[in-house]
C-alpha cells in the first residue's frame, strides 16, 4: 500500500465524521452568524472554566462573608465583612504581634520576603544555568536532565529528602562531623530554616525555568552573534544588547510563573519545616490551610477571606507583569 | 446508546465515588504500633464468620484521621467506621448504635465509663468504644542512667528531680538532650495539671490560663533554653502540628521521654535489645503526680449507608473475647470493664520490659487526678491544647516572651469560643 493510499484510508472516518457534523454546523452558522460560532466553540471551555474556577471563586467569596465553624453554607451565619475586619485589625501592620490575627500578618511578611528572594535568586540561577547549558558542553543532554530531574519529584519527596539532609542527625551534620565540626540543629534556627526553604524551593523548581530560558536562547538567531563577533563586540555587551532583549518574552513568562508559584508555596515547606521554627517559615497558603482545615476549631470563613486577599495580590502581580511586558513589547516595535 | 444506558452509566460512576456499596463496611484506621496487623487479622476472621459483609480496612497515617477526616465528616462523607483520637470534638458525626446493637445493656455495662467521651453532651448515645485506654507517662533509658551512675528517680520524684537527674546523664553520656515531651497539647497537659492547672471554668467554659499552668510552662521554656529539654520537637513546626520524640528515645539520644502507654509496643519492637528502658509513670508537681488519660475509639459514622452492617461489625468487635485478644496482641490497656475486672490479660510479648511497662502504667493510673479524668469528655479540651502548643512553640522559638504567650493563649481560646458560637 502506498503512503498516499494509507493516509486516505486513515482520513476516511475523519471525513465521515466531518460530513455528519457539517450540516448541523452550517445551519447553526446561518442562524447565529460568525460571532455566534465563536461563542459556540468557546462554550465547552468556558463551561469548564466556570464550574471549576469561577464558581469556586464565588463560593469562596460567599464563605468569607460567613462565620462559625460549620462547613455547610446553610449552617453558617452571615457576618458581612467581619472576617476581613479581623484580618486587618492591627495597631501596626509592620509588627504582626500587634494584630488580632498575628499569624496572618506573620505569614504575609514571610511570604513577601520569600517571594522577593526566591524569585530573584531563582531567575538568576536559571538564567546562568541556561546560558551554561546553551554552550557546547560535553554530555550536554546529561546536564540538562540533571537540572530538570528535581522538577519531576513530588514536593513531599523534595521536602523529605532535604529534611533528612538538614535534620540534627542528618547527612549534612554527618559530613560536617567528619571534618570535626559539631552537629548543628539547622531546622531549629530561624535564619537557616528560612534560607533552607528558599534554597530547597529553588533547587526543586529551577529546572523548569531553565528549560524555558534555554528554549528562548536557542531561538535567538545565530547570525546576530556572528555579526557581533565580526564587529569585535565584548561578550558582556553581547549579553546586554542581544541575549537579554531577545530573551525578554521568555523572562517575562518565567517571572510571572515563578511569582505565582512562590506566592502559593506550601507542600515542600510544610514537609520540611512545618512552618517552624515558631512561625518563621509560615507562609500564606499554610496559614489558610491551618485556619480552614487543620486547627482544633476550623474557621472556613477566615481562611476564605485570607485566600481572597491572596488571590487579589496574585491578580495585581500578574497584571503588573503583563503591563510591563506589553510596554517593553511596544518599545521594541518602535 | 440510549439515554437510559447513559444515565445508568453516570449513576454507576457516581456510586463508585461514594463511601461503599451495600454490604461494604469501610474502616479508616491508623496505627501507633502493631495494631494495624492485628486488626487486619480480626477483620479477616469477621468476614469468614459473616460472609455477607465485606469490610475494607484503610490503613492511613494519624495525620489523615486528624486533619482530613473532620473535613470529610463536615461534608457528610467519610468512612463507615473510624478509629479516632478526637473523640468528643467530632461527636456530632457519630452514629447512635443504641437502636442497632444486639444488647445495648452490654455496651452500657462494659463501655459506659467512657461513653461520655464520645457522645454529644446530654445524650445517651452509644457511639462506639475505646479500642484502648491510654495514659501519658514517662520512659527512662535505664542503660544511660546506669552508665552515668545516676539512680533513676523514684515514683514520687518531681519534674525538677527528673530535670536534675537527666541533666547529669546528658553531661556524662554526651547525649544531645536530657528530656523530651511530644509536641502535643494533650501530653503537656499532664505536667500542667500536676502543677495545679485547671482548664475548666465555673460555667464549664474555658478558664483563663492559671498560676499552675504558668508555673510549669515557664519552667518548661527554661529547660528548653538551657538544653535540658529537646528543642527540635517543639520548635520544628508551626501551629498545632503533632510531633513525637519517640525516634530520639529509640535512637538512644534521650535519657527521659514523656509520652504515653501507646508507645510501649513501638518501643519494645524498635529498641529490642539495644538498651534497657523502663516506664516511670508521671513525674510529680506540687498538686499531683498525674498522667492524662485518653485513647483511641472505634466509632460508627452517622453518614454510613449500611448502619446494620456497621452495627454487626461493632457488636462483633466489642465482644469480650475479641477485646481481650486485641489488647493482649497489641499491648494496649483495654477499655472493657469485664476484661479489666476479670484480669488475667496475657500480653503477647517476649519482651519483659514491655510487660513491666504496662504494669507500671496500670499502677500509675491510680494517681490520675479528677480534673484529668474530666478533660477527655470536655468539649473545649482540644481548643485549649491547640492554643498551648501554638503559643508555647512561638515562645520557644524566641518570637514571644512566655508571659506574652499566656495572654495570647487566653485570647486564642476566647476567639475560638466566639467562633463556635456564631
Amino acid at each position: 500500500m502506498t503512503k498516499t493510499a494509507f493516509s486516505s484510508l486513515l482520513m476516511t472516518p475523519v471525513n465521515a465524521l466531518m460530513r455528519i457534523v457539517d450540516a448541523p454546523l452550517r445551519r447553526l452558522q446561518k442562524a447565529t452568524g460568525i460571532s455566534g460560532m465563536a461563542a459556540f466553540f468557546l462554550a465547552p471551555n468556558m463551561l469548564i472554566f466556570g464550574i471549576f474556577v469561577l464558581l469556586p471563586l464565588v463560593i469562596n467569596f460567599v464563605y468569607s462573608m460567613t462565620g462559625g465553624t460549620a462547613f455547610f453554607l446553610s449552617e453558617r451565619s452571615f457576618v458581612g465583612g467581619e472576617q476581613y475586619a479581623r484580618l486587618f485589625s492591627c495597631v501596626d501592620y509592620l509588627d504582626p504581634m500587634s494584630c488580632q490575627e498575628d499569624a496572618f500578618w506573620t505569614a504575609v511578611g514571610n511570604t513577601f520576603w520569600f517571594v522577593l528572594l526566591q524569585v530573584s535568586l531563582m531567575i538568576l540561577a536559571s538564567l546562568v544555568t541556561a546560558l551554561i547549558l546553551n554552550r557546547d558542553l560535553v554530555a550536554r543532554s546529561f546536564w540538562r536532565a540533571v537540572f530538570f530531574f528535581p522538577v519531576l519529584l513530588s514536593p513531599v519527596v523534595v521536602g523529605l529528602i532535604w529534611k533528612w539532609i538538614l535534620q540534627r542527625q542528618g547527612l549534612l551534620n554527618y559530613i560536617l562531623y567528619q571534618f570535626g565540626a559539631e552537629p548543628y540543629s539547622w531546622l531549629t534556627d530561624r535564619t537557616w530554616t528560612f534560607a533552607a526553604t528558599i534554597g530547597v524551593s529553588i533547587w526543586a523548581h529551577m529546572g523548569l525555568y531553565t528549560l524555558i530560558l534555554l528554549a528562548g536562547l536557542q531561538a535567538i538567531p545565530k547570525d546576530l552573534y556572528e555579526a557581533a563577533e565580526m564587529d569585535g563586540t565584548r561578550p558582556a555587551r553581547v549579553f546586554w544588547r542581544i541575549t537579554l532583549p531577545l530573551l525578554a518574552p521568555n523572562l517575562l513568562v518565567v517571572v510571572v510563573l515563578a511569582l505565582i508559584k512562590a506566592v502559593q508555596v506550601f507542600d515542600e515547606v510544610y514537609v520540611l519545616t512545618g512552618g517552624g521554627p515558631g512561625t518563621s517559615t509560615l507562609y500564606l497558603t499554610q496559614y489558610i490551610y491551618e485556619t480552614g482545615f487543620a486547627s482544633a476549631l476550623r474557621n472556613p470563613g477566615l481562611a476564605a477571606a485570607a485566600s481572597i486577599l491572596m488571590g487579589l495580590v496574585l491578580v495585581v502581580l500578574t497584571l503588573l507583569q503583563l503591563g510591563v511586558g506589553r510596554r517593553s513589547e511596544n518599545k521594541g516595535k518602535r | 446508546m440510549t439515554m437510559k444506558s447513559i444515565l445508568a452509566g453516570a449513576a454507576l460512576a457516581l456510586m463508585s465515588t461514594t463511601a461503599a456499596f451495600a454490604g461494604d463496611v469501610r474502616i479508616m484506621w491508623y496505627s501507633d504500633g502493631v495494631e494495624g496487623e492485628v486488626m487486619k487479622d480480626l477483620v479477616d476472621r469477621f468476614m469468614k464468620e459473616n460472609p455477607g459483609i465485606n469490610v475494607i480496612l484503610d490503613n492511613v497515617a494519624y495525620g489523615v484521621v486528624r486533619e482530613q477526616l473532620p473535613v470529610q465528616l463536615e461534608a457528610g462523607n467519610g468512612p463507615d467506621i473510624a478509629r479516632v483520637a478526637q473523640i468528643k470534638d467530632l461527636s456530632r458525626h457519630w452514629l447512635d448504635l443504641r437502636p442497632l446493637v444486639k444488647d445495648p445493656a452490654y455496651w452500657d455495662e462494659n463501655f459506659g465509663a467512657q461513653a461520655d467521651w464520645m457522645r454529644p453532651d446530654g445524650s445517651n448515645q452509644i457511639s462506639g468504644f475505646m479500642t484502648q485506654i491510654t495514659l501519658t507517662g514517662g520512659f527512662a533509658n535505664k542503660t544511660l542512667f546506669d552508665q552515668a551512675g545516676v539512680p533513676v528517680p523514684g515514683p514520687e520524684a518531681t519534674w525538677e528531680d527528673w530535670a536534675a537527674a537527666t541533666k547529669k546523664v546528658k553531661e556524662s553520656q554526651q547525649i544531645p538532650y536530657a528530656m523530651a515531651i511530644d509536641r502535643s497539647g494533650h501530653r503537656i497537659t499532664a505536667p500542667l495539671l500536676s502543677y495545679g492547672a485547671n482548664y475548666i471554668g465555673a460555667d464549664d467554659k474555658p478558664a483563663p490560663i492559671d498560676a499552675g499552668a504558668k508555673d510549669y510552662l515557664t519552667k518548661f521554656v527554661g529547660w528548653v533554653e538551657d538544653g535540658t529539654m529537646a528543642k527540635d520537637v517543639w520548635v520544628s513546626a508551626a501551629g498545632t502540628t503533632y510531633r513525637a520524640a519517640a525516634d530520639d528515645f529509640i535512637n538512644g539520644q534521650l535519657a527521659f521521654y514523656y509520652s504515653g502507654s501507646w508507645q510501649v509496643a513501638n518501643l519494645a519492637t524498635k529498641i529490642g535489645d539495644n538498651f534497657d528502658w523502663v516506664a516511670t509513670g508521671s513525674p510529680c508537681g506540687p498538686a499531683a503526680c498525674t498522667g492524662m488519660p485518653g485513647g483511641a475509639a472505634l466509632v460508627a459514622i452517622k453518614y454510613t449507608k449500611n448502619p446494620k452492617d456497621v452495627a454487626t461489625f461493632m457488636d462483633w468487635f466489642a465482644r469480650e473475647e475479641i477485646v481481650k485478644e486485641f489488647s493482649e496482641r497489641t499491648l494496649f490497656l483495654p477499655g472493657h470493664k469485664a476484661v479489666v475486672e476479670k484480669g488475667g490479660l496475657s500480653f503477647k510479648s517476649d519482651n519483659e520490659q514491655a510487660k513491666a511497662a504496662l504494669t507500671k502504667f496500670v499502677e500509675a493510673s491510680k494517681t490520675t487526678s479528677d480534673i484529668a479524668l474530666k478533660l477527655p469528655a470536655w468539649r473545649w479540651s482540644d481548643t485549649f491544647y491547640a492554643a498551648i502548643v501554638t503559643r508555647v512553640s512561638q515562645a520557644l522559638a524566641g518570637e514571644l516572651k512566655i508571659e506574652d504567650a499566656f495572654g495570647r493563649i487566653d485570647a486564642d481560646i476566647a476567639q475560638k469560643v466566639k467562633d463556635a458560637g456564631q
